[in-house]
């Protein structure tokens, strides 16, 4: 088996980009691995357009915008291995994978950037009571079966979760001709996209029931009814408000997850609020050389986002071995914190010698905040105070932070982003 | 026409199915179920027990002992995981601790070794994720943990191995005695004629025995609610621990399971309604509070899915292993509930030897004791796994990722004997689709594995037989519907 500087986990937006901008920054030695049996990862499935108003300035569907960047790995001359299965990374970045063709095998890779992207919740992690029949399936799976396999579930369907991948499939389920009864959401708030609450829902007279969620399920073989309900601020289903929908499929959109089983064995570190690696201005994980980016650090709404972080995880990866693999010295680190609305920063730690000029920090908040401002405080001291007409937990955010800014406080030990009223 | 008809094909059936194999004789499994496995025996705490519970002199007590006895020669003739991690009952409350006398003095009498009570400084030594109010504690080290689906299926493919033939999607309507003194079983599927018929039927038994006896039979469902957790969490406690048990038996337990989750469950709630499977959200609430009674700071945000079972349970609270009075040639084995999984060997060799004397049965010379499972490719090293994949590239391909379940596994669980038909059939001969995603990854996969090799269409692929299609038609109305 051949040997790589740098191996990425996952073929799909994360690991397209990272991949074309390590090319472009001078290193030659990439391998990608990607288990599926074609490239492009989740975008394969996303056939709604939508993507890319960032990135090209254009409106593509998820396949089209993968396309972009397969092309330019094909034109680039990229290595990848499909069908392959990464079973391990080491501590010591060796990372172990395994194919038909290839059988298991190891790479003792220099850098190794993790884009495995998320799985979805299942409705057993939701503890939703009832019987376990047939036509129960997470919303992307169903998403796979129609827009890949070309299979409906069922024609009268009942959705759990307003997240993006619930609200697009409620459309997409209209679309292929079944009847989408309602779409039930436990917090009062909705977890996707403004847009895609219009776009995909409003549009098509599908009821939203906000703090709702589902009490029971019907049918020992196939789903048969689902009953909801309307839930108290303690989230907990409240008596007498139960409604029961006949149905043949239940649709679950209850939160993604981001996959770092590898990550955790290979002792990355975790930051439990995003359940994705801890990592620093470079997107660097605990273990020196080991980068994260895309959906496997943080659930992202927008792919655009995805691919400019993805690209900065590239680059910084040909950086580190550029610079001999060396463990930086974490003597001049500033601490990044999320507090009072604001839920996590991706980074959490900045290096300001290995800063570029410009730093994108992303964070989400923990609620619906309206008429509020994004601060940020340099130690005691605020030095941003932006106006938001609204921030929501289903869209995410970001500032920009300038190296130059930073240089003014030499002495600066902490960042703070969080949520006022005024 | 058959010697022995035996209905139902869970661990009972199984096992008696697996004990009449040694013989000279034609015997057939009828199940109502598209597959084996698929009631109480799909849906339990999969503990092998000590015997300190079960009520001295019952059957109930020396079957336990016995078949739990027989599990570690069992588990290596048919190749099934099988771990003695042994049992606590854990008293968390002062006034109750004699009750661990009790129990103590009842399993030394039952023949169980090796029990000790503990203090509870030795019970938190083994266990620091005990409630901080545990006074003591039994030990009893003879305790084990299952795999209760490879268990069921292993007995029912060794049967099919020595001559056993299984009819599934089979379901018992009536049965007659005839002129000819033989039984007429009318099925869904036909006449099915025997001379002998043994009632394993679980949830069901009652309604079986009533076909034939004027003694009338009444069996209670029990349901059980249970939570699993993610093997992140599965060495949360290391023994099984039990609370002291009541008339309702033996009590919300939490237990590793013998492929590394946690279990915490179940409850005892008594129905009448042999398809009350369901949990319901008092159930599962249940589950939580009495465990954490035992167990602290239950990690409950690990929970990956739950499900319930229903024990066949009589009034009388004991094993029914006999001939029917006025029923001859008709043996009951019905009233199986806890210790029914650990008593299944023994009460296969108890209604094995029943058999025999009743129908002079000769032993088989050439009667094949062992069977091997599915090769697992768990803790394989690399050189082994690609000695494997040369042999069978199919084992190169990981289709299940949770569980890392290769499709070489699949394959071996759809084409062996009793094979699977469907997403549950390979789920509980390979574990695929039991981690954490719950199938969501690997179920389209697994859908397009059983097509190509069953030849099963899309929109027939159940995911447990019955009615339970996956997918309703092609979008955009391409092919056939149905």
């Amino acid at each position: 088996m051949k040997t790589y500087d740098i191996v990425i986990v996952g073929g799909g937006p994360a690991g397209l980009a990272a991949a074309v901008a390590a090319k472009e920054a001078g290193n030659d030695s990439i391998l990608i691995l990607e288990r599926d049996h074609e490239l492009g990862g989740i975008l394969n499935q996303c056939i709604h357009n939508g993507f890319g108003l960032h990135t090209f300035k254009e409106e593509l569907t998820g396949p089209e915008y993968a396309y972009r960047f397969i092309k330019q790995v094909l034109d680039l001359g990229i290595e990848y291995k499909l069908n392959t299965m990464v079973m391990d990374i080491a501590a010591d970045k060796t990372v172990t994978a395994m194919n038909r063709e290839d059988g298991m095998f190891q790479i003792p890779a220099k850098a190794v950037i993790l884009a495995m992207g998320c799985r979805e919740r299942p409705r057993g992690a939701l503890n939703i009571p009832g019987y376990r029949p047939a036509g129960i399936f997470s919303a992307g799976t169903a998403q796979r079966l129609v827009n890949i396999e070309g299979y409906m579930p069922g024609r009268e369907v009942v959705i759990l979760g307003s997240g993006d991948i619930g609200l697009i499939m409620a459309r997409r389920m209209t679309l292929e001709g079944a009847k989408v009864k309602v779409v039930a959401e436990l917090m009062p708030y909705s977890g996707g996209l403004k847009r895609n609450i219009v776009q995909c829902l409003d549009d098509y007279g599908i009821p939203l029931k906000l703090s709702h969620t589902v009490v029971d399920i019907e049918g020992k073989d196939h789903v048969t009814a689902v009953t909801i309900a309307e839930v108290g601020p303690d989230r907990k289903p409240i008596p007498g408000t139960e409604e029961r929908y006949t149905c043949d499929t239940l649709l679950l959109s209850c939160g993604l997850i981001p996959e770092n089983e590898l990550s955790r064995s290979a002792g990355v570190t975790m930051n439990p609020v995003t359940s994705g690696p801890v990592v620093n201005e470079s997107l660097e994980t605990n273990i020196p050389g080991v980068f994260a980016c895309g959906n496997v650090l943080h659930v992202h709404d927008l792919v655009d986002y995805v691919s400019e972080e993805a690209k900065r995880a590239g680059q910084n990866a040909v950086k580190y071995i550029a610079d001999g693999c060396k463990e930086v010295a974490g003597d001049n680190v500033i601490e990044l914190c999320a507090t009072e609305g604001a839920r996590y920063t991706v980074p959490s730690t900045i290096n300001k010698d290995r800063m570029d000029d410009l730093l994108t920090v992303r964070f989400r908040v923990g609620d619906v905040y309206k008429n509020s401002f994004v601060s940020v405080y340099f130690d005691d001291e605020r030095v941003m105070h932006n106006e938001k007409r609204i921030l929501a937990p289903g869209e995410m955010e970001q500032i920009i932070l300038q190296k130059k800014k930073l240089d003014e406080y030499p002495n600066l030990k902490k960042i703070t982003v969080k949520i006022e009223k005024e | 026409m058959y010697d022995v008809l035996i209905i139902g094909a869970g661990v009972s059936g199984s096992a008696v199915a697996r004990e009449v194999s040694r013989y000279n004789v034609s015997a057939c499994v009828l199940e109502k179920c598209e597959d084996v496995c698929e009631g109480t025996s799909k849906a339990n705490s999969a503990i092998v027990h000590a015997g300190f519970d079960a009520e001295e002199g019952s059957l109930m007590a020396k079957l336990n002992v016995e078949g739990n006895e027989m599990m570690d020669q069992l588990s290596k003739d048919l190749d099934i995981p099988f771990k003695r991690n042994g049992s606590l009952v854990v008293c968390v409350h002062e006034e109750e601790i004699d009750g661990l006398k009790t129990l103590y003095d009842r399993g030394v009498k039952n023949g169980v070794k090796g029990l000790k009570i503990i203090s509870r400084e030795e019970a938190l030594e083994m266990e620091p994720n005990l409630s901080d109010d545990v006074v003591g504690a039994l030990y009893a080290p003879t305790g084990g943990i299952v795999c209760p689906f490879e268990l069921n299926i292993a007995m029912a493919e060794n049967a099919n191995m020595n001559g056993v033939e299984f009819r599934f999607n089979t379901e018992v309507e009536d049965i007659k005695k005839g002129e000819d003194g033989l039984f007429h079983v009318r099925t869904n599927n036909g006449e099915y004629i025997s001379k002998v018929v043994v009632n394993a039927a679980g949830v069901y038994a009652d309604k079986i025995h009533n076909m034939v006896s004027e003694d009338k039979m009444h069996i209670i469902e029990r349901r059980g609610d249970y939570l699993l957790l993610d093997k992140e969490v599965g060495n949360y406690v290391s023994h099984t621990i039990f609370p002291q048990p009541t008339k309702y038996g033996k009590g919300v337990l939490v237990t590793p399971t013998v492929h590394g989750n946690l279990l915490v469950g179940p409850t005892a709630i008594d129905l009448e309604n042999k398809e009350g499977n369901n949990t319901t959200a008092a159930g599962l609430n249940e589950v939580t509070s009495k465990a954490s009674e035992n167990v602290k700071n239950l990690p409950l945000r690990n929970v990956i899915t739950s499900f319930a079972g229903l024990r066949a349970h009589l009034e009388r609270h004991e094993f029914v292993i006999e001939e029917v009075k006025d029923a001859k040639g008709f043996i009951d084995v019905a009233g199986i509930e806890s210790p029914g999984l650990t008593a299944s060997p023994a009460i296969g060799k108890m209604v094995g030897d029943i058999l025999k004397d009743m129908m002079g049965l000769t032993e088989k010379s050439d009667w094949i004791a062992t069977r091997k499972g599915i090769k697992s490719t768990e803790g394989l090293s690399i050189d082994e796994m690609n000695a494997l994949i040369k042999e069978n590239p199919a084992y190169g391909t990981i289709v299940c990722r949770c569980e890392s379940i290769t499709e070489g596994e699949i394959l071996d669980a759809i084409h062996r004997p009793l094979g699977a038909r469907s997403l549950d059939g390979v789920k509980r001969r390979t574990r695929a689709g039991m981690g954490r995603c719950q199938a969501g990854f690997c179920s389209p996969r697994t859908m397009e594995i059983i097509n190509r090799e069953l030849g099963l269409s899309y929109e027939k692929i159940t995911k447990s037989g019955g009615k339970s299609n996956i997918i309703l038609e092609r979008t955009k109305g391409e092919e056939s519907h149905s």
